[in-house]
């Protein structure tokens, strides 16, 4: 079997001193697949990748990416991966240029195709204005362009992104996204981390890691059905923020939050948490409004499930 | 009152204008976004706002203080949370937040009960004793939005806040975003989240330096017929440069 560009992990784990940050998770990724990894602050994203790419080693578990052992060859998998890391890892006192150059220098980039990789990375991530310019004056945005330039030049089969979006505007965004997708068509396996719901629908398939465990996979459709156990209910009306708290406590609604300008609110029984709002907003005597189901964004996925977890953990260690 | 007054500013750096006759006022108690494309002059507005960098010409006043010759006493009336915010890494989060606390001089029970609050919001309770080298990234972002909050200023200057913020975060850090303008804090937030973008007052649109529109955020999508703030935003621009580059 071709394993190139696939990432498989049994029972990984890795442990600080007596703090679990990953525990125990299983996945597999597929050659030329978008697998991405959400979960919130602290989750263990970010370790995890470091596994991956060979620059800590997990305290039990075992793991293959690119067909390289993660423990016994981490030498390997550097050089044949491409990773961004969340931090900017690029050298603030170099030229845009000097920083690619760095990079095609230490991934061996073949002497004939260094100039030729180069031009592409500015022209992909729009540098063409700022070659010369110190990385140190660009502002946050590009800097993030630059590294998700330098991590791609060597033309690595599989690539870690960790949070390549973060900071980036909208526009920008869309064209990562477009060079993603580009490069998994090419069959490079993408493995990436974002906080941003709505990118995380580009992914082919998704993990959902809390607390150091993976607690939902699946495609983005699959998240927002099947898995989805709670009816989001979309609530329109003038400034929503000052009915935020009143929606929120009432019975039956078990989150609610500003979405855009609308309210989302998570609800287990539609038909008694629709009745309950309707009629707060009535009691004050208000008619400009509109309470409607809707199909669930990733977003209230997320948040519907990392509650729900919450939840039922509090109340076994209660019980 | 008028919280923030921007008066013609303009700041260079060598041959790049960074800030191009930037003219706005913000009144006491609003929120007022700033977005625009990367390297569009946000944070360099705020450094200037804030009197950390000088203009190169044209005025500002923040809370009736003028940013070059009261840029000191300027700071007594505001927060500034900036892109990468100084967090001591070899710390504790407990201590970079008392640490904070004390330089802002909150005391008593205040202070404990922000602390609560902020640390409750960031989910950092169980990480008091933890060295903020080792916190994730988001966690790290997270923490400088505690100490960032800790008091509570007249005008609060955040720069791109929720930047690896997770989405539930994202959702209670705006709760608190609330709770303060009902105390009347001004706030000026750039973002590049333009849901985020959505819920502020006031909007501004900065391109290379220039303020292309600043509105409520329903007016810009009604005038450009457009679904989202994003659609809107990227017809101004192209609208814009297409006029600039004739
Ligand atoms: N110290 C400096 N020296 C030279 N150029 C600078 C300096 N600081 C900022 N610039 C330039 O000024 C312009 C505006 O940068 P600024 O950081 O204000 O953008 P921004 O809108 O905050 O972008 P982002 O959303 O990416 O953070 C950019 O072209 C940037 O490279
Ligand atoms: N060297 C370390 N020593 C102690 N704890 C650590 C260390 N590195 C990470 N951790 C802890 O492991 C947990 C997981 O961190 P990780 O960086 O993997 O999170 P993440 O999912 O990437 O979060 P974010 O979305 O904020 O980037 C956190 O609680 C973090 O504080
Ligand atoms: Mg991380
Ligand atoms: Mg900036």
């Amino acid at each position: 079997m071709p394993e190139n560009n696939t990432v498989a992990v049994t029972s990984l784990e890795k442990k600080f001193g007596n703090f679990t940050a990953v525990n125990r998770i299983n996945f597999e990724v597929s050659g030329g697949e978008i697998f991405g990894f959400l979960g919130p602050n602290g989750a263990g994203k970010s370790t995890t990748i470091r596994m991956l790419c060979g620059i800590i080693s997990p305290t039990s578990g075992s793991g293959k990416v690119g067909g390289f052992d993660i423990i016994k060859e981490q030498g390997k998998i550097k050089q044949n991966i491409g990773y961004m890391s969340q931090r900017f890892s690029l050298y603030d006192d170099l030229t845009v240029e000097e920083n690619i150059d760095f990079y095609s220098g230490i991934y061996r980039v073949p002497k004939d195709e260094k100039q030729a990789r180069k031009e592409k990375i500015i022209g992909l991530a729009g540098l063409e204005a700022f070659r010369h310019r110190l990385t140190s004056t660009l502002s946050g945005g590009w800097k993030q362009r630059l590294a998700l330039g330098c991590a791609i030049i060597h033309k690595p089969k599989i690539i870690f992104l960790d949070e390549p979006t973060s900071g980036v505007d909208p526009i920008t965004r869309n064209n990562f996204w477009a060079i993603i997708k580009d490069m998994a068509r090419n069959g490079i396996t993408v493995f990436v981390t974002t906080h941003y719901m709505d990118e995380a629908e580009n992914c082919g398939r998704m993990a959902l890691i809390y607390k150091g465990s993976i607690i939902a996979m699946g495609t983005p459709e699959e998240m927002k059905t099947k898995i989805m156990k709670n009816t989001v209910l979309d609530i329109r009306v003038a400034k929503g923020e000052d009915w935020l708290d009143k929606i929120e406590t009432l019975k039956g609604v078990e989150e609610a939050a500003l979405f855009g300008v609308s309210i989302h609110a998570v609800v287990k029984d539609e038909r008694a948490a629709i009745d309950a709002i309707k009629d707060i907003f009535k009691r004050s005597g208000l008619k400009d409004y509109k309470v409607t189901k809707i199909k669930a964004t990733l977003e209230d996925v997320f948040v519907s499930l990392i509650e729900d977890y919450d939840k039922e953990h509090d109340e076994s260690k209660k019980s | 009152m008028t919280s923030i007054k921007a008066v013609s500013l303009t700041r260079k750096f060598d041959n790049i204008t960074a800030v191009d006759d930037l003219s706005f006022e913000v009144p006491e108690g609003e929120i007022f976004g700033l977005v625009g494309p990367d390297g569009a002059g946000k944070t360099t507005t705020m450094r200037l706002l804030t009197g950390i960098l000088e203009p190169t010409s044209g005025e500002g006043w923040v809370y009736g203080k003028h940013i070059v010759k009261e840029s000191e006493s300027l700071k007594d009336n505001i927060g500034y949370m900036s892109q990468r915010f100084g967090l001591y890494e070899d710390l504790t989060v407990m201590e970079n937040v008392n640490f904070y606390a004390d330089i802002y001089c909150v005391s008593g029970n205040e202070r404990s009960d922000r602390i609560e609050k902020l640390l409750g919001f960031s989910g950092l309770t169980p990480f008091k004793g933890r060295l903020a080298g080792k916190l994730s990234g988001g966690m790290k972002q997270k923490l400088g939005l505690a100490c960032a909050l800790i008091h509570t200023p007249k005008v609060l200057f955040l720069d791109e806040p929720t930047n690896g913020v997770d989405p539930v975060s994202r959702r209670d850090f705006w709760k608190i975003l609330y709770n303060l303008l009902k105390e009347k804090v001004t706030i000026f937030y750039a973002t590049s989240y333009l849901d985020e973008a959505e819920r502020c007052k006031r909007v501004g649109l900065i391109h290379k330096g220039k303020m292309l529109r600043c509105d409520v955020p329903d007016k810009i999508k009604e005038e450009f017929k457009a679904k989202t703030l994003e659609e809107a935003f990227i017809k101004i621009i192209n609208e814009w440069e297409s006029h600039a580059g004739k």
